[in-house]
């Protein structure tokens, strides 16, 4: 309001038109009211079912577009976005603030916030624990989610501060998991599990945090008591999103620690989503590395932390402190992640990058495979596969 | 939905600047301009607002034919016959007069080109009574908003801004105000103005006056408030840190990061006003007859039954005309909510 | 707890000597003459005020002494009657303003309490509705007519009704509260409060539904904005089971307190309701004091006034703590 006299002098330039902002918000409008249907529709669960390309993942994100229609105009938060994550392995996906992290795992759970939030195109194909039943998640209609949601993937949030009910107990809100998911079970029964997985979490005194209101628990507990919650479904996949980003380092540790144990001691896969290196270097057997939306480079942990191609891969991992190094500064790669709104059709890190070329100006680069695992999508490593 | 990947990627040509300055974004005052005027309901709004406006304080230059408080002396003509019978000289005279008489005024009359929307039990001309009632009942609720927010803003803004003593004081003050009864309170002062011989025209806005003594805490509590969690905030500390001076920092930071709530509050209050002072009027406490207010000529139907049932052009105006006010305001008010409050998303 | 509620109870104290002050402030205001002649009018209306009367007003009041002694004296002593709930005698019924304010207060009470039923059950599901609908067809619908409920004027709307369902149709009587024609059983009169009650209730449930539908819509947008229900929902609950369990818990703690705060409004009479359907409640008896220039009752009905709303506030934050787990009093 203040700078109102100058906003008005640049307008022409810096700002949208309103000719243009009405477009836009005509053109959501049609694409918001289109989506909804889509979501909203009746549909048989033929329609929603498919079939598992490699039977041995339980999860496979093909081609995923997930935007937001803004007043500012369409953000492609989630931009093609490709990655499987195979039975029994914990897949990291890793990236700075706002490259669509969040977004794909929100995406899989159907919990992206609608109406401006919306799933495009794409599939989420998901192996269920029936032999042969496959559902396309990309494609259910928002009322049958709840097929998926607990019981088959379940979510661990960022902010435990907040994401549990502030006016019920710890144990009314685990033992409601139950009952949705094991129609008919008694209180008693219901309770023994809950009692049963904040043992397993290692909460103390299970007992009273059973009786407990979220706000007269620390944040670690809290964060306990929500990866309790996603385990008593028994899930086949749980996503983790940045579960241990609102917590100090020390309790941190011990969430982690607390994860590494339930891998093994569960049977299921584990998406976890970070922007921390070094827990993916500890946790993760496969990393996707995600920027502006979309999917840079992926292999197993091995290939992405010893033999890292992708030019931001690269800087990642240079800008993470270490004892050892050398330099006093940490280096940093230059600029911000841009604004995923009319992204021009070349690599989107050209302006950040150091090893940018003449050919960087042209298309956006193709997924190229380098080794059964390890894929790039950067212009340096086309040329060798052209060659090769 | 390959379409739609076509329609989306609206590739910009003009590659050469930085990727993240490439996004052009809505300027903040289209922005709230753009969020206010999508929502149909705030446009319905603006246009019952300014046109109850236009009709109030234009329409009495356009229409003429009637003031106020003039009274129609001339449709009651009473015609009376009378027959004298002389004899003159044996011849019979039969003279026959017509005696035109304007005895009473042309009351409750119904609606015709004449009158508009008809006469009251008095003789005035509904419709011009209209538009100066609305006269006065908007400039008193304006003008009540305006002297609430600014008492309310600045001893909200000394209590928030210096706290400690004044602080306490304000706020006692404001908590005993906010349990005092709203119209039995006023209904006490129209007592005393009525035993201090007021002249009737400047009687509401005494009343307005006394009001607004009554109704500044709730804008003092919210500009506290805003200014309480402002000074927490990093900016103003930086201020501080700064070495700005005091009204520097009130003017330049406090001010008008409180405004789009203050806008809000009055938009939204200037509807409960306009409703004050018609019960005012109503109950027969704020303007008085002969001059008009929208209260005032819907008070006769509390005594007048026939009024009431038989003759709804002398009242059912007026109250349209305080709903559309009203209710204009509250779109107003809404949609300046939506628009100005940055946590309101869509 | 206690000592919070005792802290809380000797700070309502101290409000309400702030609105004492006021009120006989305002009183002195009045020219005693214009009181004088208040009283003769009641006089010539019929009913006799007893020297005794005026003359205990005048010196329960102080009234007539305008040296600040006097006023202080006057104040000090209606203070020290009020602390004994003597809030002195009625000019026009003759009798003491607490037993006017008793026997006139249930009439009010019934009509209020029953309205305030209706507004809550009506009002949560539209909002509800509303929120749950944001910026559909079916939120905007709600929103306008609540928005309209809200403009209309209360003695406009009232009158209209009258006109319309009472007088035009004569499907119910259009004022008092008993017709005046014969005696009736326990169950004819029951039907006669009913019958002629119909109308304020409706008016005052229009008039104040508005108000409730917004308060539950903002909040339910609010917590169904919250990381809560997104964790609810990712537990596998359907829709219905988010909305109606764990936001509209949520929902409820600003309702529930805002029903304390109601308090005052359930004893205090709807004045202008009252005074268009010429229903016996404390509010249109008030409205006829003021007019008739009745000091004692309007003194008296303003404290009592006051002293509601200081205990719908404390009753308010006291609800607070019972309904939200967080909250502490301390």
């Amino acid at each position: 309001m203040k700078n109102e006299k100058q906003t008005e002098k640049t307008s022409a330039k810096g700002y949208l038109t309103g000719k243009e902002i009405r477009e836009i918000a005509k053109a959501n409008k049609r694409e918001i009211k289109r989506l909804e249907k889509y979501k909203n529709r009746k549909a048989k669960v033929e329609e929603f079912s498919t079939k598992m390309k490699n039977p041995d993942n339980i999860l496979e994100i093909e081609d995923l577009n997930t935007y937001f229609f803004t007043e500012q105009g369409v953000v492609k938060a989630v931009n093609g976005v490709s990655f499987d994550v195979p039975k029994n392995a914990t897949v990291g996906i890793v990236g700075e603030s706002g490259c669509g992290k969040s977004v794909t795992s929100m995406s899989v759970m159907r919990l992206i916030q609608g109406p401006q939030g919306q799933i495009c195109s794409g599939s989420i194909r998901f192996n269920t624990a029936e032999e042969g039943v496959v559902y396309d998640i990309a494609a259910m209609p928002i009322h049958e989610i709840h097929r998926i949601r607990g019981k088959q993937i379940s979510m661990i949030f960022q902010e435990p501060m907040t994401s549990l009910n502030p006016v019920f107990t710890i144990g009314q809100q685990l033992d409601e998991v139950s009952f949705i998911h094991s129609p008919g079970i008694s209180e008693e029964d219901a309770k023994a599990k809950s009692m049963e997985l904040l043992n397993l979490v290692g909460i103390a005194m299970p007992e009273r945090v059973y009786s407990a209101f979220p706000h007269e628990l620390s944040g670690g507990m809290r964060q306990r008591v929500m990866i309790a919650m996603a385990l008593i479904g028994n899930p086949r996949l749980i996503i983790a999103d940045e579960p241990t980003t609102a917590l100090d380092v020390t309790i941190q540790a011990q969430i982690l620690d607390l994860l590494r144990d339930l891998k093994n001691k569960i049977d299921g896969s584990i998406l976890l989503i970070t922007h921390d290196l070094g827990i993916i270097a500890e946790m993760a057997d496969y990393v996707v590395v995600m920027y502006a939306g979309r999917v840079i480079e992926k292999g197993t942990v091995d290939e992405i932390f010893h033999n890292p191609l992708h030019p931001y891969t690269i800087g990642l991992q240079k800008s993470k402190p270490t004892l050892d190094s050398a330099s006093d500064t940490l280096f940093n790669i230059p600029g911000n992640v841009p604004n995923p709104i009319n992204m021009p059709n070349h690599c989107y890190f050209k302006e950040r990058c150091d090893k940018c070329t003449a050919k960087c100006s042209g298309a956006y680069p193709d997924m190229i495979q380098v080794s059964p695992t390890h894929y790039v999508a950067c212009h340096l490593y086309g040329k060798e596969e052209q060659n090769g | 939905m390959e379409e739609l990947n076509k329609n989306n990627v609206q590739s910009t040509e003009d590659t050469e600047a930085p990727l993240d300055k490439n996004v052009r974004l809505m300027s903040p005052t289209r922005m709230v301009v753009r969020r206010f005027f999508r929502s149909k309901l705030s446009i319905l709004g603006l246009i019952m607002v300014i046109g109850l406006f236009l009709f109030s304080f234009v329409g009495p230059l356009i229409y003429t034919e009637w003031g106020e408080t003039e009274l129609d002396r001339s449709g009651t003509v009473e015609y009376a016959f009378a027959e004298t019978t002389y004899t003159v000289n044996g011849v019979e005279y039969t003279v026959r007069q017509t005696i035109e008489t304007n005895l009473t005024d042309n009351f409750l009359a119904p609606p015709s080109d004449e009158h508009i929307l008809g006469t009251d039990d008095q003789g005035y001309d509904i419709f011009v009574r209209l538009m100066y009632g609305g006269r006065i009942s908007l400039t008193v609720s304006f003008l009540a908003v305006f002297v609430i927010t600014l008492f309310g803003t600045v001893l909200g803004g000394v209590a928030g801004y210096f706290g400690g003593f004044i602080d306490n004081l304000i706020m006692r003050v404001c908590d005993v105000l906010i349990c005092l009864p709203g119209i039995p309170i006023l209904l006490i002062i129209s007592t005393i103005l009525t035993a201090s011989d007021i002249d009737a025209k400047y009687r509401i806005y005494l009343l307005m006056i006394y009001l607004t003594l009554f109704s500044w805490p709730g804008t003092a509590r919210l500009v506290r408030g805003q200014i309480l969690s402002l000074r927490e905030q990093e900016y103003m500390v930086a201020a501080e840190a700064m070495g700005y001076s005091t009204s520097r920092k009130i003017f330049k930071h406090l001010v008008p990061n409180v405004m789009p709530q203050l806008i809000v509050q009055m938009s939204l209050s200037l509807g409960s006003m306009i409703l004050y002072e018609a019960t005012l009027s109503y109950l027969g406490l704020g303007v008085q007859a002969p001059y008009a207010a929208w209260g005032t000529m819907i008070n006769i139907i509390s005594t007048n039954n026939d009024i009431l049932q038989n003759h709804w052009n002398v009242w059912v105006p007026a109250g349209v005309c305080i709903v559309i006010a009203v209710l204009g305001l509250n779109f107003v008010g809404d949609g300046l909510r939506d628009a100005l409050d940055p946590k309101a998303r869509r | 707890m206690l000592k919070y509620i005792l802290k809380r109870l000797a700070y309502c104290v101290l409000i309400l000597l702030g609105v004492s002050l006021i009120i006989y402030f305002l009183i002195r205001l009045m020219p005693v003459d214009f009181i004088q002649s208040k009283i003769d009018a009641i006089n010539q209306g019929g009913a006799t005020v007893s020297e005794e009367t005026v003359n205990a007003m005048y010196e329960m009041y102080g009234l007539g002494d305008n040296s600040f002694s006097g006023i202080m004296k006057g104040y000090f002593n209606w203070l020290g009657a009020l602390v004994r709930f003597d809030l002195g005698t009625s000019f026009v019924y003759g009798i003491p303003v607490v037993d006017v304010i008793l026997e006139h207060m249930g009439i009010s009470f019934i009509i209020a309490l029953i309205a305030t039923v209706f507004e809550f059950l009506i009002a949560i599901p539209l909002g509800i509705t509303a929120a749950t609908h944001q910026y559909k067809l079916r939120d905007y619908v709600v929103t306008v007519l609540v928005m309209i409920g809200i403009s209309l004027p209360s003695f406009f709307f009232g009158q209209m009704l009258k006109n319309t369902l009472a007088l035009k149709l004569g499907w119910f009587p259009a004022s008092g509260l008993v017709d005046a024609t014969s005696d009736y059983n326990f169950w004819g009169l029951m039907g006669q409060y009913v019958s002629h009650m119909f109308i304020p209730i409706l008016t005052i449930v229009i008039l104040s539904i508005g108000a409730r539908m917004r308060m539950t819509r903002t909040n339910m947008l609010e917590v169904m904005n919250s990381d809560y229900i997104r964790t609810a929902r990712a537990k596998g609950l359907k829709e219905s089971k988010v909305i109606n369990k764990h936001a509209f818990r949520n929902t409820l703690i600003p309702l529930v307190t805002s029903l304390a705060g109601l308090l005052p409004s359930l004893f205090s009479g709807a004045i202008i309701t009252e005074q268009v359907f010429d229903l016996p409640g404390i509010g249109n008896i008030a409205l006829d004091a003021m007019n008739r220039g009745d000091i004692p009752f309007i003194m008296g009905y303003n404290m009592f006034l006051a002293l509601l709303s200081v205990l719908g506030v404390l009753l308010a934050d006291l609800m607070y703590a019972v309904v939200d787990p967080r909250v502490k009093l301390e």
